[in-house]
Formats: C-alpha cells, sequence, structure tokens
C-alpha cells in the first residue's frame, strides 16, 4: 500500500506539473531585424492625394494609394540562409505602421536580403486567410482568384480614362504572366548587418516611384492609365516595379 | 493510514478539478464527406485546412439563407442558388441581384464541390472557401463589403453562440465565415439518383431509360463523364458568343486566345432541376439543348471543341430515350435534403420577391 501511495503520488505529480507546464521556452538567441521601406519621390517621402508629382515624360499625377505585398523574407550568410517562415506583410503608404515590420534572427553577420514582391502561389490557393492575407485588406481578386501585388491608384491630366483615373492593380501568380519576383539585395559596400542577440538592427530600404514609369518598359500615363487584370501587361509593369528597391543604409544597434 | 488516502483524495481532486480547468470546452462534433464507392478521389481535399463539424456545417448554413450577407438584405446565397433547383436558380437566364442588376451569368447549382478545381463557369475561383467573395462583393449580386457583413452578422448573439461552437470562441472575421460557409456548400452531396441506385444493384432502368444511357456513354459520356458527369474541362461547344454579353469564358481569366468562348463542361446531375441551360441560361429545355447539339451549334468558330466539329448525330428516337436517362440524374436526397434546407423556414418554398 505504502508504495502504491508513493507511486501514485509521483504519477499524479506528473501529470500535475505536465498539465501545468509551459511549452518549453528556449532562451532566445535571436536578435531583432527590423525592415523599413521609404515609398520615396524625388527623395521625399510620397504624400498622398495632395502634392502633384511628374514622371520622367513630363506627365503630372497625384497618388491616392500605394500598397503592395513583401513575402518570404531570406537573409543570407556566407555559406547560409534564414528563411524566416509564415512571413507576410501589406506595405500600406497610407498606415505608418505598416511601413516596416521586423523579423527574429539567430545571431550572426548577414550580406544580403531577399524577399518575394506579391503572395507566393501557395497561398494565393490555401483558401480563406486572416490578418495581412485577408480579402477585407483590398488586395485580393475575387473573380479571379488570388492577391494583388501591387496596387498604385490617382490621377493624371494625360490619362485617358474616367476622372482621369490611374489605376495599376498588379496581379496574376501562376503560368507565364506571373507577377512575381523574388528580390535579392545586398546591401551597401561598407554596411555589415549584425545580428546581435537582444539587440535591433535595422535595413532601410527606399523604393522609388521615379524609377516607376521607364525602369524596364516605359509607361507613359497617357497610353496605360490602367492595368488591373493578369497578363503581359501585368508581367511587364510587375518589372519595372522591382526595380525601385534599394537597401540605403544599415543600422545595428549598440 | 487514513491520512494517505486522503491526501491521495485530495490531489486526485485537485489534479481533476485542474484538468477540467484547462480542458478547452470546445468540442465538435466531426463528420465526412461521403466519397461513394467507386467514385475517382476528390479533386481537392477541401476540408483539409477547416475540418469539417456539425457545428461548423449548421454556422455556413445558417450564413447561406443569411440575407444580412447581402446590402439590402434581399439576396442571401439562397436567393440564387435554390435547394429544390439542386441549388441552381430555376427560371432565370441570368439571375437578378442588387438594385435589379442582372448578373452575367446563369447561377450553376451546388453540389459535389469536393470533385471541382476550380469554380465558376470559366474557372476563375481556385478554393471553395473564397469562392463567396464574388457574389458577396459583385455589385449586380449581393454588392456588399465583407466589413458590412461582418458588422451586422457580429451584432446577432446568435452567430457568437454558434461561431464559438464552430470554432472554439466566438470571435467573427471573414476567414472563419468563409470557412463556415465552405462546410456547408461543400457537404452537400449528390450520389443518390436512380441512375446510382441502379449502379449499385438497388433499382433498374425502364427499357427507355436503359437505350438513353446507351446514347449517352456513345455521345455525351467523353465531356460529361460518369459518374460525376463532368470531366470538369472548359469547352466551347459551339453558343454564339452574346453581342451584349461579350462573354469570352475561360479567356477571361487565362488571358489565352485559345481559350476564347470555352466555358466549364457542367454536370448533368439534376439537369432536370436546373433549366435554363448554358453559361447564359440561353436555352430554356433540354430539349432545345440536345437540338443544340445534334443541329444549331456553330461549328465554325476558331475554339470550337474537337469532339463538336461534326454536330452530335442523334435520331429522334435517340433523343427521346436520351431524355428518359437525363430524368434518372435528378437526386432526391439533395433536393429534399432536410439538412440543407434553410434553418429559419424549414422547406417551406421560397417566395420570390422580384
Amino acid at each position: 500500500m505504502k508504495k502504491f501511495f508513493y507511486f501514485s503520488l509521483i504519477l499524479l505529480c506528473c501529470i500535475w506539473s505536465n498539465a501545468y507546464a509551459q511549452p518549453g521556452v528556449k532562451e532566445n538567441q535571436n536578435g531583432i531585424l527590423k525592415i523599413v521601406f521609404k515609398n520615396l519621390i524625388n527623395d521625399q517621402p510620397i504624400i498622398l492625394f495632395d502634392s502633384s508629382y511628374t514622371n520622367p515624360f513630363g506627365e503630372n499625377y497625384t497618388i491616392n494609394k500605394f500598397k503592395y505585398y513583401v513575402s518570404n523574407t531570406a537573409l543570407y550568410a556566407a555559406g547560409t540562409v534564414n528563411k524566416i517562415k509564415n512571413d507576410y506583410h501589406l506595405i500600406n503608404q497610407s498606415i505608418d505602421s505598416s511601413l516596416y515590420f521586423t523579423v527574429s534572427l539567430p545571431e550572426n553577420q548577414y550580406d544580403s536580403i531577399q524577399f518575394l514582391l506579391g503572395v507566393d502561389s501557395a497561398m494565393n490557393t490555401s483558401g480563406a486567410q486572416t490578418g495581412t492575407l485577408d480579402p477585407m485588406n483590398d488586395m485580393f481578386w475575387t473573380w479571379n482568384s488570388g492577391y494583388v501585388m501591387e496596387k498604385l491608384e490617382g490621377t493624371s491630366p494625360q490619362s485617358t480614362v474616367v476622372n482621369n483615373k490611374m489605376e495599376y492593380h498588379i496581379g496574376g501568380f501562376s503560368g507565364e504572366y506571373s507577377v512575381l519576383n523574388y528580390l535579392t539585395l545586398p546591401f551597401p559596400k561598407d554596411k555589415k548587418l549584425q545580428i546581435r542577440k537582444g539587440k535591433v538592427s535595422t535595413v532601410v530600404m527606399n523604393v522609388d516611384i521615379n524609377k516607376f514609369w521607364d525602369a524596364g518598359m516605359l509607361i507613359k500615363i497617357r497610353d496605360i492609365p490602367v492595368c488591373t487584370s493578369p497578363g503581359i501587361l501585368a508581367k511587364q509593369i510587375a518589372g519595372n516595379f522591382c526595380k525601385l528597391f534599394k537597401v540605403v543604409d544599415v543600422i545595428n544597434e549598440k | 493510514m487514513k491520512f494517505r488516502v486522503i491526501i491521495l483524495l485530495a490531489l486526485i481532486v485537485t489534479t481533476g478539478s485542474a484538468f477540467l480547468y484547462d480542458t478547452d470546452p470546445y468540442k465538435p462534433t466531426y463528420l465526412k464527406l461521403v466519397i461513394p464507392k467507386g467514385w475517382p478521389k476528390p479533386a481537392t481535399n477541401i476540408f483539409a485546412k477547416n475540418p469539417l463539424t456539425e457545428e461548423g456545417f449548421q454556422l455556413g448554413r445558417k450564413l447561406f439563407y443569411d440575407g444580412r450577407l447581402s446590402k439590402d438584405g434581399n439576396f442571401p446565397c439562397a436567393s440564387c442558388h435554390q435547394q429544390f433547383a439542386a441549388f441552381a436558380n430555376p427560371d432565370h437566364d441570368l439571375s437578378h441581384g442588387f438594385n435589379n442588376n442582372f448578373t452575367k451569368r446563369n447561377a450553376p447549382p451546388i453540389f459535389n464541390l469536393a470533385w471541382m478545381k476550380e469554380l465558376h463557369w470559366d474557372g476563375g475561383i481556385n478554393h471553395i472557401e473564397v469562392q463567396p467573395l464574388a457574389p458577396l462583393t459583385d455589385t449586380s449580386e449581393m454588392a456588399e463589403t465583407i466589413e458590412n457583413v461582418l458588422k451586422k452578422i457580429s451584432a446577432d448573439t446568435a452567430y457568437k453562440r454558434m461561431f464559438k461552437a464552430a470554432f472554439g470562441d466566438a470571435s467573427i472575421n471573414s476567414q472563419r465565415m468563409l470557412k463556415a460557409l465552405a462546410q456547408f456548400t461543400g457537404s452537400i452531396q449528390s450520389y443518390n439518383t436512380k441512375y446510382d441506385k441502379v449502379k449499385r444493384g438497388e433499382d433498374t432502368f425502364t427499357i427507355s431509360e436503359q437505350y438513353g444511357y446507351k446514347v449517352f456513354k456513345t455521345k455525351c459520356n467523353s465531356c460529361h463523364t460518369e459518374p460525376l458527369f463532368t470531366d470538369n474541362s472548359f469547352r466551347n461547344n459551339g453558343l454564339n458568343s452574346s453581342k451584349n454579353l461579350a462573354d469570352k469564358g475561360r479567356m477571361r481569366i487565362t488571358g489565352r486566345r485559345e481559350d476564347s468562348l470555352k466555358f466549364k463542361v457542367p454536370s448533368l446531375r439534376n439537369i432536370n432541376r436546373t433549366a435554363p441551360y448554358m453559361h447564359d441560361g440561353r436555352l430554356y429545355t433540354l430539349s432545345q439543348v440536345i437540338e443544340h447539339y445534334r443541329s444549331k451549334l456553330n461549328s465554325q468558330q476558331p475554339t470550337i471543341d474537337s469532339l463538336m466539329q461534326n454536330k452530335i448525330v442523334i435520331s429522334n428516337q435517340e433523343k427521346i430515350d436520351l431524355l428518359s436517362f437525363l430524368y434518372t440524374l435528378t437526386d432526391e436526397m439533395l433536393t429534399g435534403n432536410k439538412r440543407y434546407e434553410d434553418p429559419q423556414t424549414g422547406n417551406l418554398p421560397i417566395i420570390h420577391q422580384h
């Protein structure tokens, strides 16, 4: 009986402690990387609605909406790559808190950053999502299932469509007209990204809208005021969009 | 000794109550999709990330019949998808929605969705969960925003209770709403027609049905493939493009010229209930449909299906027998299934208000 009592006691204690045990929290060896997106025209942050800009073809325009998905962030170090899992972000010029995101990385010195512009095709075919990928974010095509990679909207006197609208909704994730592109961006030569436990490092990225109009194909608003469906045009515009991104600074917290 | 027993008992009680406290009261009743014997495997595991439960099904059912999902309250999903018509929209070539607008296509029936990889006449929808977003936001259909729908249903305590039962807590978001709808629509199945019963040896065809089945197998089955009665492909069956609608079909999705005027091959199950026919509902009777295939179709279109280049030879007798056979494809286990009916009104006929 005595044995049974102690055995039961131990057993119960085990069950009890298990029931209350926190999921194993490992001591975190990771540091934080903050990635900042600066959406610029002429080196100044874009001002929505109220500022008139001029593209390289002398066409005037205003911007009312500018947002895009960034996903699948990966950091490259000598011989290794750290891929962030389940990593989706919607950068939206009208929401300040969306203009940066943070990821957790192991201590290391990293050489370059990679991310996908848009949402990967697997997630495009996985049904209803929530959070960043909630269709309420107005970045999901309901008639041709899939996430829009980028939306740039505004007006231009050169636009021939209704209300002088200028509207580039760039999407399409499958087949020959996929607009998805991985960008791999090196850090500036004299800047090393050093991730340290308990410290925050920052990568600053410029996104230069000036380049949108002529970085690859020529996008004259007079000729191409609108693109709102997948296809060759969307793919070409996505090609231009890729060229907007450049890492301009890396700051390591001391 | 007594002392030890007391300690032991006390420990058992505290441990037990600790468990009771920790245990999530979320205990849904899991359900399984029926995969009828001899059928191909479903095209997609639609419930892979959306475990099918009785609670989820019932929530989806309530949402499906709820007018609050539309802007003016008049257009629940069920307004264009009526159970007695196998969830098609009977007697409407094009459905009408908000503000007296017409849709651009005929509302398809809803059943056996797990066996479909793509939804809609043009296959534009790649997952059952995101399908409701199309009618819900289309200004000619339900014309509502997701935000407004969530606001309206969140104000209803019955929904709070049902979301909790279905998903473990009462929070209501678009993902849960869409998953619940998918549980209901994905559970609507058709596998108990007379045809199915004959196949299972539970019934026999009449002579005319038997002949009709033979005609079907030689002249229809290559596109309307058994047992689903569709191969889910996209084909141009020789309908002239309607000038007003200018509907390019599959090409709208793929952007490829070779997909111009191709539409999804619909299932022939419940075909007797789903008139009118074709993607724009232009043919009102099955007799007209057979006439189309044997004499009317335009075989000169560049993207005409290779099987229809010479039309389809069907004699008058064959036509009669084929119609007899097609009538064996009506599934009263679907059209009369109490589990699919409006949870509020029961199976009363929905009075058409428009």
